[in-house]
């Protein structure tokens, strides 16, 4: 099982690398567009900021690569700001289009501290706690799950989006990629 | 840590060595820890490799989010680390020094990577791993490391530190307070009704000298904790 995780910019890609070690996957880190359109999964993981990111993104032709995979019904998962950037748009950096793989937007969280750090339930999802660190939500109607009245889990043809970090969630997250895989 | 090893003393004196890093963030991890933080205060530039390859082999072992500092004096320092596997950057003394550090740590990384340190006593802000007055309030430099764009604020009370008799609660409101960005408050954990207190007013609290002497015990304490109804995760 191969799964690319998306390389397009500054951040912490590694770990997203090393879960899937753990569960026995062979995943590499990738800026190349054949590699990502061909692997069994692909990984947009959240780094960065949405402008810096598009512009990666487009700049490695990642972005085609992506929405080919989207057309085509293949399984690719957006982690954090890789949720946000699948949307139409986002309110951040002063607006900025998405991959559109997903439809709504990308807002600013308003109420309670941001950026939201730290573990919270996320509904349905069997009482399990996960892992968030985002200052922007999602605004969808392809969610499938929520914590604290956001947006946790979208999806919409083979694309899954999660606000939350599987890779830093433990065993709940564990489980989560363990699933995304037996899905491929 | 200091040289390679995890060390802890009291209100910043007396570093007694206290295990490996790895090994002591796997058993913490195991127990139920929700994030690790791991500070080199005696970080320099020869030790850098070293650190980046200690990082990479927490990121690889463990699967909850990590905090490393110590050293940290530009962006590129950051991203490194970043690639090499911690969550978040955690910046002290150089944005201190040059408060626009900040900033530019927010801009490549975005806010949620950034954490800044304060180490305070007496509410005056010390660099230099407390061995520097500042002449700073902490709740101002709070305030403006918010307004540069910090993620969290990571508080330690130097006090506190060590004393195992509660976190300083006094000056972790008046921070909570005077920013809307979460605040971790460190120093001073003595047990469970420590920690409840703490977050009564803080978003997080930072446990070291109760856990590193008995690892073991973290998973009691939240228990401990769950029972008082403070709403932790079930890490299982």
């Amino acid at each position: 099982m191969k799964v690319a995780v998306c390389d397009y910019g500054a951040g912490n890609v590694r770990s997203v690398v090393a879960a899937f070690g753990r569960l026995g996957a062979e995943a590499s880190v990738s800026d190349d567009a054949e590699t990502v359109a061909s692997a069994d999964l692909a990984v947009l993981p959240g780094v960065g900021s949405a402008r810096t990111a598009m512009a990666a993104l487009r700049l490695n032709g990642l972005d085609e690569a992506l929405r080919a995979r989207a057309t085509a019904g293949r399984p690719t998962l957006g982690i954090c700001l890789g949720l946000q950037l699948a949307l139409e748009r986002s309110e951040e950096d002063g607006g900025v289009q998405g991959l559109g793989l997903l439809p709504g937007r990308a807002l600013r969280l308003r109420e309670g501290r941001v950026p939201r750090m730290g573990w919270a339930l996320v509904q349905p999802g069997g009482g399990s706690s996960y892992y968030f660190a985002h200052s922007y939500a999602a605004e969808t109607d392809a969610a499938t799950a929520w914590s604290e009245g956001l947006v946790a889990e979208a999806a919409e043809g083979g694309f899954v989006g999660v606000q939350y970090h599987p890779e830093k969630s433990g065993a709940a997250g564990a489980r989560f990629l363990r699933e995304c895989l037996s899905r491929v | 840590m200091a040289g390679g090893a995890v060390v802890k003393g009291v209100r910043f004196q007396g570093l007694r060595e206290v295990g490996d890093p790895v090994e002591l963030g796997e058993r913490y991890s195991d127990a139920g820890a929700d994030e690790l933080v791991y500070l080199d205060i005696t970080a320099t530039a020869e030790a850098r490799p070293a650190l980046l390859r200690l990082v990479s082999r927490v990121a690889d072992r463990l699967a909850i989010p990590f905090t490393v500092g110590g050293g940290v004096r530009s962006a590129g320092d950051a991203e490194a680390l970043l690639r090499a596997g911690a969550d978040k950057v955690s910046v002290n003394t150089a944005a201190l020094e040059r408060p626009e550090l900040v900033g530019e740590l927010a801009a490549l990384l975005g806010s949620q990577a950034v954490v800044v340190a304060i180490d305070a006593a007496g509410g005056e802000v010390y660099a230099r791993a407390g061995s520097a007055a500042t002449g700073r309030r902490a709740v101002e430099w709070a305030r403006e490391a918010e307004s540069r764009g910090a993620g969290e604020i990571l508080l330690t009370s130097i006090d506190a530190d060590g004393t195992q008799a509660g976190y300083d609660l006094e000056l972790t409101a008046a921070v909570a307070g005077a920013v809307s960005i979460p605040v971790i408050a460190s120093g001073g954990a003595g047990g469970a009704h420590h920690v409840a207190e703490a977050l009564e007013v803080a978003q997080a609290a930072l446990l070291a000298s109760i856990l590193h002497a008995d690892p073991a015990r973290l998973s009691s304490l939240r228990a401990e904790l769950r029972g008082m109804g403070v709403p932790l995760r079930d890490a299982a």
